[in-house]
């Protein structure tokens, strides 16, 4: 019987993200670009939650200022994001809807300018906090998800 | 330096100036007949637009300033693969100001982040027409003597139709604006701008399928086509294009002060029979499309003239 007691060691530096969606943890990893990021990063799937029942663990050891984690607030809210230094917990970072998203979502517009114009960054804003709504900034379009 | 993507880049009090200049045009042309000598617009047209183009072109060339450009995709380096921000640093170069229109939906706002001269976005697909929208304004002042305190009525194609988008974004900025929406059900104002806009502002409106239903109550009717280009088949533009046609019969349900606006050009959506009612007043309105852009010509330019 798999008892599901993987153990991965504490980090140094960087940081924990704990209660991610079960399954979510590959999406978060590619858009939090940690491919690009010459570091250490362990991806736990599935561990045991007595919250969520199954959960993701990401544990990213690098300096705390090189990954923005602003998208973390638009793809989940609920994750917790602990702040690692000396291997102890110092901080716990509130996650807020970023005002702007860059290159992580794209506008699915046919009509929009970013589906043809080379080089050029998808960018949405939020335009209503409230319900949570970005839209494209050249075309207005609204982010409607599964993307 | 200052562009022009939307019409709520200009404040009401930014409005009201850039209004009243454009009725100081109409009344003192001469006046103004040299204030862009030297200067050069470049308009920059992806699809072809010959009224606004050469409504663009009327005003610099009234103003004394000289015009370049070209009027399709075909004909200008984006049929080489050009893209909007390398065609605008080049024309930067040659160029005081420019007027842009493009299918694609933010193209203007593409070029205005890579352009050292103003950029007037002259309609983005079915995203802005900003110009119409000071067209429209000028002319509601100029037959009504007010902006705010109406009724406006919006027939036609309200799904498709930035002109109707860019309207109403500027209008509810007035006091005492309600709308009357008359369109068919697939044609309906779109959910971004009846909640975002409408609804967000607290304007009252209504939505309405028959033209004949609304005649009574309007201050201001403004007609739009069923763009054919708009649709993706045939048979939904023949079904739809003839139901809602402004005739004799339904003016005269209308208000003796109810004028008719249309961003032309028209299809068969007003008959002709109507073009000699003293209430028609979308033949004005392209007259005063001339006058508004000359205004802000001189605004993005910075220049003034005592």
């Amino acid at each position: 019987m798999v008892k599901n007691t993987l153990n991965v060691g504490r980090i140094s530096e960087g940081f924990v993200l704990d209660h991610v969606e079960a399954g979510k943890s590959m999406e978060i990893y590619k858009y939090l670009h940690l491919d690009k990021l010459d570091c250490c990063v362990a991806i736990i799937k599935n561990a045991k939650s007595s919250k969520m029942g199954k959960k993701d663990i990401i544990k990213i050891e690098c300096p705390i200022d090189v990954v923005d984690l602003d998208i973390l607030g638009f793809i989940d809210h609920n994750i917790t994001v602990n702040i690692i230094q000396n291997e102890e917990i110092v901080d716990k970072k509130r996650l807020t809807l970023p005002k702007k998203i860059r290159n992580v979502i794209r506008c699915k517009n046919p009509r929009c300018i970013t589906s043809i114009e080379q080089g050029l960054e998808h960018v949405f804003v939020l335009t209503d906090e409230e319900n949570e709504i970005y839209r494209c900034k050249y075309c207005e379009e609204k982010y409607s998800g599964n993307q | 330096m200052r562009h022009l993507m939307s019409p709520l880049d200009f404040s009401t009090e930014e409005l009201d100036e850039l209004l009243t200049l454009a009725q100081d045009i109409e009344a003192h042309p001469d006046k103004y007949a040299h204030a862009c000598d030297g200067k050069k617009l470049a308009t920059l047209f992806y699809e072809p637009s010959t009224r606004t183009r050469l409504s663009h072109e009327a005003a610099m060339l009234n103003l004394g300033g000289s015009i370049m450009g070209f009027s399709t995709a075909d004909s200008s380096s984006a049929s080489k693969g050009e893209s909007v921000s390398d065609t605008i640093r080049t024309i930067s170069c040659y160029a005081d100001i420019c007027a842009m229109r493009h299918p694609k939906e933010g193209a203007p706002m593409v070029a205005c982040q890579h352009s050292s001269i103003p950029v007037i976005n002259a309609g983005d697909g079915g995203h802005q027409h900003p110009t119409q929208t000071l067209t429209d304004l000028l002319t509601i002042l100029n037959v009504k003597g007010r902006l705010n305190h109406m009724t406006i009525g919006l027939c036609g194609d309200l799904k498709f139709g930035r002109t109707v988008h860019s309207l109403i974004h500027a209008l509810v900025r007035y006091e005492g604006i309600r709308f009357v929406l008359i369109s068919p059900e697939e044609l309906r104002l779109p959910d971004y701008i009846r909640h975002d806009v409408l609804d967000r502002n607290n304007i009252p409106y209504e939505e309405v399928v028959r033209l004949e239903e609304a005649m009574p109550n309007l201050d201001i009717l403004y007609m739009t086509r069923v763009q054919k280009e708009r649709f993706f088949n045939e048979e939904d533009y023949v079904r739809m294009k003839d139901f809602y046609i402004l005739n004799k019969k339904k003016m005269k349900l209308a208000p003796d002060d109810m004028y008719v606006l249309h961003p032309l050009p028209r299809v068969n959506e007003i008959s002709v029979e109507v073009d000699n009612d003293p209430r028609a007043a979308y033949f004005k309105q392209v007259q005063c499309g001339v006058y508004v852009r000359m205004a802000l010509i001189l605004t993005l330019l910075d220049i003034h003239v005592d």
